[in-house]
């Protein structure tokens, strides 16, 4: 689905029809009534989009409520212990392994997408386009099976020479999983799930780069390298940010394949390649919700409830982020 | 946000959903033969039986149920494994007319009065119908066989014994040659009636060193592999290097099983191993007539101490005694000698005892 770099004539052909004023004469009647459907439309799956929103965070709190009011004693016996305390390390795990997964992700997804829109031949571009477009289509379930039966396995060697190796580096320290199952695993794997999001929209995003710019660079005597530094990266800087934190979104909310390859617990530690890892709030949920009941349901629940809010802070630091830049933001 | 109803594995997920659906609306035709001339009771019978409960008896349930609507076409019966807590809970507040359960009631739970759908001045009964035997499987280089005593399991779970040449290891283990290699001890990431069963066996038969007492969630403050569900702790244990952990032995064929060393003899989990214990146990005392609550000796002589024993919680007396009639039979034939057989072959778990075959029996000629 790559689309050739715009000319700046199509560009502002495009900006002429938008900004046509709309139901203004010619068509008459038929042109407004069509106008105030699709308007009707429009504005009921926005506000769908809100309650949908509204009523998920309601459904969390009046199913969670419960854990949340509960006195520690009663978590103590009925449920899974105090709450903060015990979803702390899994809110932490969610975001290291998140985290971790970026710093995989981030580089080679903004390298593939620079390939694709500014180095590689047409003939190349379009079916590699496909291909990563096609990654994103793969179940994660399948991701957690690969990355259980296969990553882990292939790794946990290369895990016991880092350890041997590097275990002077903080991360690369402590007793080395003997199944590979560690954070950096299950990293990897989420690694590669969000690999096509973030790639996909940067390469959107460098396609949209000014074709003036990127010549005016070149008539400079830029290489295409310094094109690129110059004219690509800063124009596509919020438009990276933005589809990083999309990315993110899914590397937080990611279930099935951290449960299959990560062996989570419940300690806070930044090593990498041990098998006490902390979990990750999905997982922990996923893995437990089958057989919880009574109040251990509802501390389940109201875990979902910090991962929910933790994803709307993502978002709106992603928004932040991409609002102070907004003259060159996709929207315009 | 994506919540999985089911935890686990993908295998376990698809497993869970398509026998589950088959469960619900078994065709006469499509199940397994065996059932048709074993399951008691005419074609009379009729309506829909609800049980829910313990996940551990899932795949023995299942079959159960297939064999039994091929006999009775016009009965369906529903086991939905949501675990032994929500079993009872439902059966307790009269959403399921018997209750799947890997622990009997407790003293306090039961009494007249307490479930909703009993009559009035009925307690419930505490039947069990199925065993199954927890396994030590290990995965060691070079190593086939391999005899531990309870402390010397209870060291390696809670990390004090981290090297497979420990000397307590090898004390038990002449002529083996144990790697120096660390120990990857995996235990269930999920809830489970499994680890319950084993942290108390451990508890029971290494309380020096196992000081956490028997619980269904691992303990928190000990650290270790862990994986999801039983198959997920199989294929962690397979896949990994110098590994150990504890799964049903059913699950776990193609692994090596560790001998557990009870009283100076190293024991297998068998089935005849696994049923001698429940022979063996004492009833729980205090309890109504025909209530077979048992309180597992797990030091009894020759008997495998890692078991799990599943319990159907039954009224005495059903308000509705159609119900009553459709428990009777149904669960008359899950603890028949063919039910058992059943259970064996389709999910590897240890026949009841004819005596407590007969026991069982006798207990559900009582309800009503």
């Amino acid at each position: 689905m790559s689309t050739p770099p715009r000319t700046p004539q199509t560009r502002e052909a495009a900006v002429a029809i938008g900004s046509e004023p709309l139901g203004d004469g010619g068509t008459g009647k038929r042109r407004r009534l069509g106008d105030t459907v699709f308007r009707g439309a429009a504005t009921g799956a926005g506000l769908a989009i809100l309650l949908i929103l509204v009523l998920v965070a309601a459904f969390l709190v009046a199913q969670g409520a419960p854990a949340l009011l509960a006195s520690p004693e009663e978590l103590e016996a009925r449920g899974y212990g105090q709450f903060a305390s015990w979803v702390l390390p899994y809110a932490f795990g969610t975001l290291w392994a998140a985290l971790l997964a970026l710093l995989m992700a981030v580089p080679v997804a903004i390298g593939i997408a620079l390939f694709i829109s500014h180095y590689a031949s047409r003939r190349v571009a379009q079916p590699l386009g496909y291909v990563i477009d096609l990654l994103a289509a793969v179940p994660s379930v399948v991701f957690g099976l690969w990355g259980s039966l296969t990553l882990a396995q292939s790794v946990k060697d290369l895990y016991a020479w880092l350890n041997a190796n590097f275990g002077w580096i903080p991360f690369f320290s402590g007793q080395v999983s003997g199944t590979g199952r560690t954070i950096l695993t299950a990293a990897v794997v989420l690694a590669v799930m969000i690999l096509p999001i973030i790639t996909s929209l940067c390469r959107e995003v460098f396609l949209q780069t000014p074709r003036l710019h990127e010549e005016a660079a070149l008539a400079l005597g830029a290489t295409r390298w310094e094109m690129v530094k110059m004219a690509v990266l800063p124009f596509a800087r919020p438009g990276i940010v933005a589809a990083v934190m999309l990315g993110l979104g899914r590397a937080l909310g990611e279930t099935m394949a951290v449960a299959m390859v990560l062996s989570g617990g419940r300690n806070i530690t930044f090593q990498v390649l041990t098998s006490d890892n902390p979990n990750t709030i999905a997982a922990v949920i996923a893995q437990n919700f089958p057989e919880a009941y009574d109040l251990k349901r509802s501390q389940l629940i109201a875990a979902g409830l910090v991962l929910f809010l933790i994803t709307l802070l993502v978002n709106m630091v992603a928004r932040w982020i991409v609002a102070r830049r907004s003259e060159y933001s996709g929207a315009n | 946000m994506k919540i999985s109803p089911i935890a686990g594995t993908v295998l376990a997920f698809v497993t869970a959903v398509s026998l589950v659906g088959c469960a619900a609306n078994e065709a006469p035709t499509s199940a397994a033969p065996g059932g048709e001339s074993s399951a008691p009771g005419a074609s009379a019978l009729s309506g829909t039986l609800q049980g829910t409960g313990a996940s551990s008896m899932k795949a023995a349930q299942e079959k159960w149920v297939a064999d039994f609507q091929t006999a009775n076409p016009a009965v369906t019966v529903n086991y939905s494994p949501d675990g032994s807590g929500a079993g009872r809970d439902a059966f307790a507040a009269g959403g399921a007319d018997f209750a799947g359960s890997d622990r009997p009631l407790k003293d306090e739970e039961i009494g007249a009065g307490k479930f909703a759908g009993c009559a009035a001045d009925s307690s419930a009964l505490n039947l069990p119908v199925y065993i199954s035997p927890i396994a030590i499987i290990f995965n060691v280089e070079g190593v086939t066989d391999l005899t531990l005593d309870p402390a010397t399991v209870a060291g390696i779970f809670a990390g004090t014994i981290t090297k497979w040449n420990d000397p307590a290891i090898a004390a038990t283990n002449d002529g083996v040659t144990l790697p120096d290699a660390t120990i990857t001890a995996v235990h269930r990431a999920d809830g489970s009636g499994t680890t319950n069963n084993f942290t108390d066996t451990l508890s029971k038969l290494a309380p020096e060193v196992w000081t956490w007492g028997a619980a269904d969630e691992w303990p928190a403050d000990l650290s270790g592999e862990n994986a999801t569900g039983t198959s997920g702790v199989v294929q962690t244990v397979t896949q990994g290097t110098n590994t150990i952990g504890y799964a049903d032995a059913s699950a776990a064929a193609k692994l090596g099983h560790a001998s557990l060393l009870v009283n100076g003899t190293p024991l297998q989990p068998t089935a005849e191993a696994a049923a001698a214990i429940v022979d063996h146990s004492p009833k729980i005392e205090g309890r109504p007539e025909h209530d077979l609550a048992l309180s597992l000796d797990r030091t009894a002589e020759g008997a495998y101490p890692a078991v799990l024993v599943s319990y159907a919680i039954v009224c005495q007396t059903y308000a509705d005694s159609a119900k009553g009639a459709l428990v009777k039979a149904y669960l008359g034939y899950v603890a028949s000698a063919e039910g058992q057989a059943a259970a064996a072959g389709a999910a590897g778990s240890a026949p009841l005892s004819s005596d407590l075959q007969a026991q069982v029996k006798a207990a559900l000629d009582s309800v009503k």
